[in-house]
């Protein structure tokens, strides 16, 4: 029986597949009919106490599709966190405004915590470097849409596996589904062995590669990632690796033509402008995508669907 | 007879609690986590003792004093192998091996800086876990991070 009202979404982790599956179904419905008016009496709470574009404005966008009203802000400055307000008091006074809050917090397990003291349900937008499941769920979405299944896919994962939270988080989902992964990294940058002992205890495979190149061919997805500055506790570790990784159209040739280029976006100079016209590429459709994918939660999660 | 003399050998307190089989680099460790220091029960300890299963091994007798449940699983953080032994009137009345309990609340911060609960008034709690080597590592209930036993700091 998969019910998903009233339940907060912190982790990936927190949904089955079953469960993955039925928020995908219900995204479908929306991207067919975006426009269906089922919030008009409901008020949602966005409280984002650091800057996002894309997060923020697809929630507040998948919101007013559905007729709904928001609440909140756009940075701490400007709310009474600034004053030294506890995150707990922050929670339980806007829990008393609205029927479920959005929030994304710098520090790490914000979420769960905010999940445990809030009568209305949280839906976690990024909780530091911690746990993205929104972004999670548009992945799989696009990777579904893309390939027509989210089974035995492979996939390959380029950039920074260390520090991306979106990477982490899409292992653990895809674990689910039988993927084979192609980790491809800097040697500084390979993925965590808590990560990958995700994959072996689903009993799958991975591969790790330093070239691109070798995987291109191979593959029904390319997942690049950004290699991010801000979560290098050194500067010049940074400066070695940064430019590691550049996906040029001309790299394309050798690939599958049902392969997509993934990005959980903003990119930087990981995938090269002339990439953007090569109907391969799908990060902006992504991103899209992410409408329908929220739309479906915060209509499962207020029990408006089903 | 003979068993019985061994342990009164090493227990040679009149009521109270001795723990055995802490490894030798711990037993400060051990000293601290129980708050001995400021204990004003009489305190006797030894280490780098030899020890069959532990090689070198510490040993710590508290006189007057026996614990409870929570401050048994401090222990067992640091000397997973410890034995705890209760002394009643110079006789062993019970002898239990220290066990990781399943979580562990409140008794330790986490390592991750960034995790809500070293930046907020939020009481720690980690599961334990155990990696793909067999290790004991604890895994943050809010930040999720896992961190090996050596690096643990008590609260």
């Amino acid at each position: 029986m998969i019910n998903l009202k009233n339940r907060s979404l912190v982790s990936i982790t927190d949904y089955s597949k079953e469960e993955i599956l039925r928020v995908l179904g219900i995204a479908e419905d929306f991207e067919k009919d975006q426009r269906q008016k089922l919030l008009t009496n409901h008020v949602i709470a966005s409280l984002f106490f650091e800057p996002s574009t894309r997060t923020r404005l697809s929630f507040e966008s998948a919101v007013q599709y559905m007729g709904g009203s928001i609440v909140g802000f756009a940075s701490a400055d400007t709310s009474s966190v600034r004053k030294g307000e506890s995150l707990k008091d922050t929670i339980l006074t806007v829990s008393n405004y609205s029927d479920l809050i959005v929030m994304r917090n710098p520090l790490d397990g914000s979420a769960r915590f905010a999940s445990e003291v809030s009568p209305v349900p949280i839906i976690n937008a990024g909780d530091g470097a911690n746990q993205h499941p929104t972004q999670c769920l548009l992945d799989l979405y696009s990777i579904r849409k893309t390939q027509g299944t989210l089974e035995n896919i492979h996939i390959a994962l380029v950039g920074d596996l260390k520090y991306g939270r979106t990477v982490h988080s899409l292992v653990q989902a895809l674990s689910l589904f039988n993927a084979t992964f192609h980790l491809v990294s800097p040697e500084s940058l390979k993925l965590p062995s808590a990560v990958k002992k995700w994959i072996k205890d689903a009993g799958l495979e991975y591969h790790q590669y330093t070239e691109l190149n070798d995987i291109i061919q191979l593959v029904d997805i390319i997942y690049m990632t950004r290699i991010q500055g801000e979560r290098f506790p050194d500067p010049l570790e940074y400066e070695k690796v940064k430019n590691s990784y550049i996906l040029e159209n001309s790299m394309l040739e050798s690939s599958k033509n049902t392969m997509r280029i993934l990005h959980p976006l903003p990119r930087v100079n990981e995938i090269s402008e002339d990439v953007d016209d090569n109907p391969k590429a799908y990060y902006y459709q992504q991103a899209k995508n992410g409408v329908y994918v929220r739309q479906a939660l915060i209509a499962a999660i207020l029990g408006l669907k089903s | 007879m003979k068993n019985k003399r061994t342990e009164l050998k090493v227990t040679a307190i009149r009521s109270g609690t001795v723990i055995d089989h802490i490894p030798s680099e711990f037993t400060f460790r051990v000293f601290k986590i129980l708050g001995l220091e400021q204990s004003d029960n009489p305190v006797y300890f030894g280490t780098n003792l030899g020890s069959k299963k532990l090689g070198k091994k510490g040993i710590i007798k508290i006189n007057g004093k026996f614990f409870k449940p929570e401050e048994v699983s401090k222990i067992a953080l640091v000397a997973p192998k410890a034995t705890l032994i209760e002394i009643k009137d110079y006789e062993v009345v019970k002898k239990q091996q220290v066990d990781l309990p399943e979580k562990i609340d409140k008794i330790v911060k986490c390592f991750n800086p960034r995790c809500v609960t070293n930046n907020q008034n939020i009481s720690t709690s980690f599961s334990v876990i155990t990696d793909q080597y067999g290790r004991a590592k604890l895994s943050c209930h809010f930040c999720e991070k896992t961190m090996s036993l050596e690096n643990i700091d008590f609260l």
